[in-house]
């Protein structure tokens, strides 16, 4: 539902400007319903993770103990979901949008790879950056400001609203090499082959390990805080 | 009603002004959320100097009046999406059983004062559309009534869907794609929108009166769509008409309501 309401918005604004940005019109629904395809998989909005809670309650004692990195643990069960939000929430709304507007469908084996393996990296990014925002509860007791300093950071320069490439001038330039970029606007430019395929996953790479590295030290550094509570 | 509307409010209010860090980071938090969807509009418009032959301004007079009366409806009434979670748990009957409305009680129940926040971004992004737009006193009185018909539709919503929740039991989804939804579609000119997704929230859902009919008239603008110029004064008899629609409805659910026993 809301996805039609934005298609019709991105369609008045390439009906204005025909060719914005690289993209036709078609381009343009298609991002927008290729867009909030991932916001299930992605968890744009946020949560998923269970790891906020167990860190008030302080079961989070728990998982550190067991014989498994709690990052590589959490990344399982955080994929497993987005598996099943794929299914649930990707295909409806994608096929909602191929019935009513028509969208464009990649015809080649290679962007599909492409895509694959970009969707692929993305969601390591999502979890990587969600990861570090449930594990600042240790420091901070509350994750409602952080979810809240998340979310707007997500939904405005993921691409999520509006394609990146629309942002003017320097900011547009910014946006698309922030992390964020990198969970949505980056795999739907594999998607419509809009994008240099080796750059963009090299991108993301960049920032799956950057953040997941990130996300291991601030693991090592709970491990410390835990103990000196006394878990 | 009014009274104890406030009295509960009032209770709510202190109970979240007594963390007082917490509260004003709440309503800073807000606006920076609602100051998304106006970013939004103007990346948009850095790269358009029309969306669908309405200019930047007169977006945000629609986004702003359409904005305001869901903020302040969301602060008043809001709450009364929570009511599946108070059928499912089956604490709908201690509501039943105290001396006053069910609908009051739950919708000034946990009560939220730092949605001020929005309404503050709403207005000054209406009162920025206004002086951008030079609009006058012998149009501009129209922005007063499109702001308090919208509140009475969507306050209208929110009870519908709440109704439905007697029938459903738990889907609060219903609640959101009525009234988010609702938001959503009014946060830019119709214009933008299909024939037919324009006549159905002009005849059915009459949401075109929330901003769109009555703000044309604020433009001294044509309906590109071509409806009776009559339209753009109906949205308070269109908002009475489902304001009654929403009551019969309300009672017709809590009629229906079958505790859990528990």
């Amino acid at each position: 539902m809301f996805g039609v309401l934005r298609a019709y918005v991105l369609i008045a604004l390439w009906q204005a400007r025909p060719g914005l940005a690289g993209y036709d019109v078609a381009d343009a629904v298609t991002f927008c319903f290729v867009t909030q395809a991932l916001i299930g998989p992605m968890q744009l909005f946020g949560g998923g993770l269970t790891l906020p809670e167990r860190i008030r309650s302080g079961d989070i004692a728990l998982d550190l103990v067991r014989p498994a990195p709690l990052q590589l643990w959490t990344l399982a069960e955080d994929v497993g979901r987005a598996a099943y939000l794929f299914a649930v929430r990707s295909l409806p709304p994608m096929l909602l949008g191929a019935a009513l507007f028509g969208i464009v469908v990649p015809a080649d084996a290679g962007r599909w790879a492409a895509f694959a393996a970009g969707f692929a990296l993305a969601l390591v990014v999502s979890f990587a950056w969600r990861y570090l925002i449930a594990l600042s509860v240790c420091w901070l007791q509350d994750d409602r400001g952080v979810a809240v300093l998340s979310l707007v950071l997500t939904t405005f320069f993921s691409g999520m609203m509006v394609p990146l490439h629309l942002f003017p001038g320097r900011l547009g330039d910014l946006a698309t090499s922030l992390p964020w970029a990198a969970m949505v606007q980056l795999p739907t430019d594999l998607y419509l082959g809009k994008a240099s395929v080796p750059e963009t996953l090299a991108l993301q790479a960049f920032w799956a390990a950057a953040l997941m590295g990130f996300g291991a030290l601030a693991t090592r550094a709970v491990r410390h805080k835990v103990v000196i509570q006394g878990g | 009603m009014v009274r104890t509307y406030a009295l509960l409010a009032w209770t709510w209010t202190r109970a979240a002004a007594a963390y007082r860090g917490s509260f004003a980071l709440m309503v800073l938090l807000g606006f920076v959320v609602a100051a998304v969807d106006v970013a939004v509009i103007l990346v948009v418009f850095a790269n358009t100097t029309a969306l669908a032959g309405f200019t930047r301004d007169e977006v945000l007079l629609l986004y702003g009046a359409a904005s305001l009366s869901f903020t302040l409806c969301d602060m008043l009434v809001g709450n009364l999406d929570r009511v599946s979670a108070h059928i499912k748990a089956g604490t709908f009957d201690t509501f039943l059983i105290r001396p006053i409305g069910a609908w009051v009680q739950l919708a000034a129940d946990r009560f939220n004062p730092t949605r001020i926040g929005r309404i503050v971004q709403a207005v000054l992004v209406l009162g920025h559309a206004v002086t951008a737009l030079g609009v006058g006193w012998d149009r501009g009185w129209m922005i007063a009534v499109m702001v308090a018909t919208g509140m009475v539709i969507f306050g209208s919503l929110w009870t519908l869907a709440g109704a439905l929740q007697f029938l459903l039991t738990d889907a609060p989804e219903v609640v959101n794609t009525f009234t988010y939804g609702g938001q959503q579609l009014t946060q830019y000119p119709l214009a933008v929108y299909s024939r037919e997704l324009v006549l159905g929230v002009t005849y059915v859902l009459p949401l075109a009166f929330v901003n769109w009919q009555p703000g044309l008239y604020v433009l001294g603008r044509d309906d590109p769509f071509g409806t009776p110029e009559a339209l753009r004064f109906l949205g308070p008899v269109a908002a009475l008409v489902l304001a009654l629609a929403a009551m019969a409805a309300w009672r017709q659910g809590v009629r229906h309501y079958r505790s859990t026993g528990s």
